[in-house]
């Protein structure tokens, strides 16, 4: 009996993948989600806009030059970013530049040896969009734009990014 | 939701203390219903602790063995505290592992030592659910409902409420004795089958459930085989102890 009554609520509350994160996800800063959308000027010139990215696996850091996990974990980045870039991963190091500086986010730049882009979050609208709690917050996107990893905090090691990253460059574009 | 705060240095994720909290509180329950059911209270307090270690280690260990070389590139990645680069499932399944085996070779009497996991269990299923509510997981489908919840860009169904409210309705008659009698499994088996039943049922409310082909919910179906099993060994084990089993 008890059985039967879970089999027909189980009948009833199908859905379609679509009801569900498994269909083409809203934008929020979650995993199954897509990752919301931005413009931003980027340090030394010119601008970026995430969804012009898609068909490459991208991370999304977003970091200040004032803190020590983020400071700790640029060179993992740097690594990562050098191994993978000719295999379709991009790095948006998103620097949080409503409570750093410009300068402050250039020598960091310059310090670290950092080749990859460096969007400037200026107003914090990114930083709110992206719900960013703590520093550094990383979201790894998928070629389809969803985000399918978040880790809060830091450093992350390097194994740990060459694993997203290797995860989210196997699947097919 | 706030799952994160920042003491200094160090930052405190919620979600991770609620589960560290409910895995205390369990195994102190554990304990306490071991010793009233004559079980050796050490052993089950132990059989939970390699349970544990094991499962945070196979999980760790399994995503490890995928990205090969990766982390023998970067073998100090393996201590890394980021629960994003663990296997829940194959953790789930090494730890209930290492815990059967050990419980075999302590010679640890089935039926009584599962009755005194029982109220623990559902303890730890109430912090599960505060864990998930603190983190923002298991969340609801969307729903405009007076008790709707915004959460995640959009008002949902408060899943994670709802996940709450049961665990704790399960955890009162766990630890009110409710069911079956002392050291005969039917407690432990009754708050397995609750609390399956119980995600059946919730399963329909989440925006974030797996969807299997014709459209079912795989927690559901998963949900029903394991419902399955429960009613069957519940019908097998109300019959009456058999000497080696009975608490001594």
């Amino acid at each position: 009996m008890v059985l039967a009554l879970g089999a027909v609520w189980t009948f009833l509350s199908r859905v379609p993948p679509a009801a569900t994160t498994g269909g083409a996800p809203p934008p929020s800063a979650r995993e199954g989600f897509s990752a919301p959308e931005f413009t931003l000027d980027l340090l030394g010139g010119g601008q970026v806009t995430l969804s012009n990215l898609r068909g490459k696996v991208v991370m999304v850091n977003l970091w200040a030059s004032w803190c020590p996990p983020c400071r700790a974990e640029m060179p993992a980045i740097e690594n990562v970013y050098r191994a993978y870039k000719n295999k379709g991963f991009e790095v948006l190091a998103v620097n949080t530049t409503y409570q750093d500086g410009e300068a402050e986010a250039a020598a960091f730049a310059q310090n670290y040896g950092l080749t990859f882009p460096i969007p400037l979050d200026r107003t914090g609208a990114v930083s709110n969009r992206y719900l960013l709690r703590a520093l550094p917050s990383t979201f790894f996107v998928s070629r389809d734009g969803v985000i399918r990893s978040v880790v809060v905090g830091g450093p992350m090691s390097e194994a740990v990014i060459q694993s997203k990253v290797e995860e989210l460059l196997k699947e097919t574009p | 939701m706030f799952p994160f705060i920042r003491l200094g240095p160090f930052l405190l994720q919620l979600p991770g203390l609620a589960l560290l909290a409910g895995v205390w509180v369990g195994s102190s329950l554990a304990e306490k219903e071991a010793t009233r059911l004559k079980v050796n209270s050490a052993d089950v307090y132990n059989l939970i602790f390699y349970g544990l270690v094991a499962g945070i280690v196979g999980a760790r260990l399994t995503y490890a063995a995928r990205y090969l070389s990766a982390y023998l590139a970067n073998p100090f990645g393996l201590f890394a505290l980021t629960p994003a680069t663990l296997y829940p499932n194959a953790g789930l399944v090494i730890g209930i592992a290492v815990a059967v085996l050990f419980g075999w070779r302590r010679k640890l009497p089935l039926r009584p030592t599962l009755d005194a996991l029982a109220p623990g269990l559902a303890a730890f299923m109430v912090a599960l659910g505060l864990a998930h509510l603190s983190s923002g997981d298991a969340f609801g489908a969307s729903a405009r409902l007076p008790w709707s919840i915004y959460l995640w860009d959009d008002y949902r169904h408060p899943s994670q409420i709802y996940e709450t409210l049961a665990a704790l309705v399960i955890f009162v008659m766990a630890w009110k004795k409710l069911f079956g009698r002392n050291g005969d499994g039917l407690n432990f088996l009754l708050v397995v089958a609750l609390s399956v039943g119980a995600r059946i049922f919730l399963e329909a409310f989440r925006g974030d459930s797996v969807i299997w082909a014709g459209g079912f919910r795989a927690a559901q179906v998963v949900g029903l085989l394991v419902l399955g099993i429960c009613l069957w060994l519940m019908r097998r084990w109300a019959q009456p102890l058999a000497p080696m089993e009975s608490v001594s």
